[in-house]
């Protein structure tokens, strides 16, 4: 794993800039420490409330299925590892992308903090194409329905654009209230009555039935016990598109010239307000991709209650954050939440080990802290600078110092 | 000079009153329609209504925009209001429209609203956003009853749901004021920590069974003379001791924000903290014990939640609420009346939503969204612009 440096070396008092100034403040080594920080805090929860952090990492571990890479697990550990990890990968694709839907929006120096909405309209234009046109060709009816899922998506984070380029309204508070709206449309198409329950169970807050030929194809593991569907491909596909959008497009220049300073790319013939909007719609894209590829790979409907209970755009902040908003930490960063997620999940944790229901609470607490923490990133680098004293003085790196108090 | 401005200030004046009537008008023409009165056809609402907007145009011209728009909007709604109340049975509106009781619901339902507000404004005028009230107000919910619970008192719990909010509003802001954060990242990550830890906690300590229900309660009080009033009394005759607190703490905060040392001192750190900072005022600490009080205060609300409202916990409860909440500290413009008003009106837009099912089952959950749109709207400036502080967001950096 390489975080790609930036070459880049502007200093201004913008998020972006400073984002930049974390990635080359630290490389990859403030995200490892970070995570062990996170981590460490969290068996401490465990060493407090009487359990055994080092046994119940284990079973996470085990959960997780990650073991399956070695080549010396085998027999029957080895197909248990097989289906948890494709659970893992499962986790780790739309994690993936409602990072990149994240990470796009802070290279351009917007906070995406909608990613959550995104997802949600995304879902539910992906369950509406997905089980409405039963006579639709296979192939081409999951392409419309990851089509309209992206157009959703784009659309929904489009709102946020196109007020922050016309009336400058910031896009944090925008994109939250657009993540409850996107909720309670949700509720209100797939409640009792609402105009996309299913007509099959009229009693039950749910959409109908993503039909068989809308459904993505199970490349690993059993189609009937939730096996790995091809989207883990396409969230790659996804992230290579996300780097050569930013590093070998105009486009992606322009993006992160007005993300790190708005003025001069107005002054040298840039149009922010367009690129807002653009940037919008591209965080929204991926989003909106986010949730079609869980309803379509494997949810194949929406209850209101997954709708209601949704956090994966927040857990898209942390997957961004970590990973620098690089594609290939994002990647990493993904595995590693969606390895967390699926570890500590009701179906692949070992239960005399550790309850996973208090387990998934610990996971919302090492992700918070991991948020917390690669946010206050000064700690890790004061650490780390320490650390580096110890081996011959050099000047340790001053990350948030360029902003002072006024603009 | 002096008297085209008396001119000028006589014409916004009467702007500002026709704005107002614009704004009745459409509040009348939506309840001709609503019992007790009960108009069955909507002409007269419509008639009316257009009077209000035009009204509201007038004012618009003026040059009263916020105001002026307001009026068009609400003339609007209220019409919108008329006709479907027209197009509804009798029976249903009666069930629904029962003022007193949902006046009491929408105070019920801005309890938690009203502290959590009051706290993002003592937060953001200071200079720090606070994206974290709802996992501070989570917080409060879950440690207010447990410590009610532990401790066999209701006084007790306050206490200790206050102590939890505030020890994460001193993490907000160690992390943002001191160690220079991004403020929307972490009070981001302080909701998703509150999650887990009261999710952990309240598993761990009371697993499958919740929250026991014998729990001590924040008492409700009656109000003597008010109680015996017909309609009144059985609006607000009865209220609980936190939902009469934090009604009298609006008052209390707008004096402190505008007519104290203290206050003015709070927004001046939250304006211009290299300025405050050259007279000598503390811009850390100022800021430090704003973003404790906010916590504080959105703990509060969740309290209330737990042991007022209810006499139960269950995992992330508060279910947006914070963000509601603060949806209202930005359109109210960060004061506390005006914030007082959005969390009237969002509380008043739940209370509906719950009552509503009685004749439209699936479009009731869409008055919940109502907040959020209206704030949508606020923000992108189409009726009026709500400014927030000049340095929010901004760590301060001493020289």
């Amino acid at each position: 794993l390489s975080a790609a440096p930036e070459p880049d070396a502007v200093v201004a008092a913008t998020p972006a800039s400073r984002l930049a100034a974390y990635v080359r403040g630290g490389g990859v080594v403030v995200p490892v420490l970070t995570t062990l920080l996170a981590f460490f805090a969290g068996g401490l929860v465990m060493l407090v409330t009487g359990s055994d952090p080092i046994a119940t990492y284990e079973a996470i571990w085990k959960g997780t299925g990650l073991q399956w890479i070695f080549p010396w697990t085998t027999g029957d550990e080895r197909a248990l590892a097989a289906v948890n990890l494709q659970q893992t990968l499962l986790v780790t694709t739309p994690l993936i992308l409602t990072g990149l839907a994240v990470a796009f929006g802070f290279r351009a120096g917007l906070f995406n903090i909608g990613g959550n909405g995104q997802y949600i309209v995304g879902a539910i234009a992906a369950v509406w194409a997905g089980s409405s046109f039963p006579d639709m060709p296979a192939f081409a009816h999951v392409f419309i329905s990851i089509l309209a899922a992206c157009a959703a998506g784009a659309l929904w984070a489009g709102i946020a654009g196109v007020l922050k380029a016309t009336t400058g309204a910031h896009e944090v508070i925008t994109t939250i209230m657009l993540n409850w709206i996107a909720i309670y449309v949700g509720l209100w198409l797939f409640g009792v009555g609402g105009p996309l329950q299913t007509e099959l169970e009229p009693e039950i807050p749910k959409s109908a039935d993503v039909v068989e030929g809308a459904k993505l194809p199970v490349f690993w593991g059993e189609p009937i016990l939730q096996g790995l569907h091809i989207g883990i491909f396409i969230a790659l596909a996804a992230v290579v598109v996300f780097w050569l959008i930013l590093n070998r497009s105009t486009t992606g220049f322009e993006v992160r010239a007005v993300g790190f300073n708005p003025e001069a790319a107005r002054y040298s013939g840039m149009s922010v307000g367009k690129n807002y909007i653009l940037v919008m719609a591209v965080c929204g894209v991926f989003a909106g991709l986010a949730g079609s590829m869980d309803v379509l790979g494997w949810q194949f409907r929406l209850a209101t209650n997954d709708i209601q209970f949704q956090l994966i755009g927040f857990f898209g902040i942390a997957v961004a954050l970590l990973g620098r908003n690089t594609a290939t930490g994002t990647v990493a960063a993904g595995l590693l939440f969606g390895a967390l997620i699926s570890g500590t999940s009701q179906r692949n944790l070992d239960p005399t080990v550790f309850d996973p229901s208090l387990a998934s609470n610990l996971t919302y607490i090492i992700q918070g802290l991991v948020i917390l923490i690669v946010s206050a990133d000064v700690i890790v680098l004061a650490l780390m600078a320490r650390a580096r004293g110890l081996f011959g003085r050099r000047k340790p790196p001053e990350p948030a110092a360029a902003e002072a108090g006024e603009p | 000079v002096s008297t085209s401005v008396a001119a000028a200030s006589r014409v916004a004046l009467s702007a500002r009153a026709a704005a107002w009537v614009g704004i009745g008008l459409g509040a009348v023409a939506w309840y001709l329609a609503l019992p007790p009165i009960l108009l069955r056809t909507a002409i007269p609402s419509l008639l009316i209504a257009a009077v209000g907007v035009a009204a509201g145009a007038y004012a618009v011209r003026e040059g009263r925009r916020r105001l002026g728009w307001i009026a068009i909007v609400i003339a609007v709604i209220g019409a919108i209001g008329a006709v479907v109340a027209t197009q509804s049975g009798e029976g249903n509106l009666e069930r629904v429209f029962v003022w007193s009781a949902l006046i009491a619901a929408m105070l019920r339902f801005a309890t938690p609203l009203i502290f959590a507000a009051m706290g993002g404004i003592l937060s953001e005028r200071s200079g720090v956003i606070n994206i974290g009230l709802e996992g501070m107000m989570l917080m409060g919910a879950f440690f207010g009853i447990f410590g009610a619970d532990l401790l066999g008192s209701w006084f007790l719990g306050i206490l200790v749901g206050v102590a939890s909010g505030a020890v994460l509003g001193l993490v907000h802001a160690v992390v943002s004021i001191h160690l220079r954060a991004d403020q929307v990242v972490s009070g981001t990550g302080i909701n998703i920590i509150a999650l887990g830890i009261t999710g952990y906690v309240f598993i761990y300590h009371y697993g499958d069974q919740g929250t026991p229900p014998d729990v001590s309660q924040v008492p409700n009080l009656t109000i003597p003379l008010i109680e015996d009033i017909p309609f009144i009394g059985e609006a607000i005759g009865t209220m609980n001791l936190l939902t009469l607190t934090a009604l009298l703490f609006v008052p209390v905060l707008t004096v402190y924000l505008f007519r104290t040392r203290g206050g003015l001192r709070l927004r001046s750190v939250g304006e211009k903290p290299r300025a405050a900072d050259s007279v000598g005022l503390p811009v850390l600490r100022t800021r430090y014990l704003a973003v404790i009080a906010s916590g504080a205060l959105s703990a509060l609300g969740g309290v209330y939640l737990s042991i007022g409202l209810l006499s139960a916990f269950s995992q992330n409860m508060t279910a947006g609420r914070g963000f509601i909440a603060l949806a209202a500290v930005i359109f109210g413009s960060w004061r506390p009346y005006g914030a007082l008003a959005g969390a009237l009106l969002f509380g008043f837009s739940s209370a509906v939503a719950r009552r509503l099912p009685a004749f439209s089952d699936s479009t009731a959950v869409l008055f919940e969204a109502l907040p959020y749109v209206l704030t949508l709207v606020v923000v992108a400036g189409v009726i009026g612009r709500s400014r927030p502080p000049a340095a929010i967001g901004v760590p301060y950096v001493k020289e």
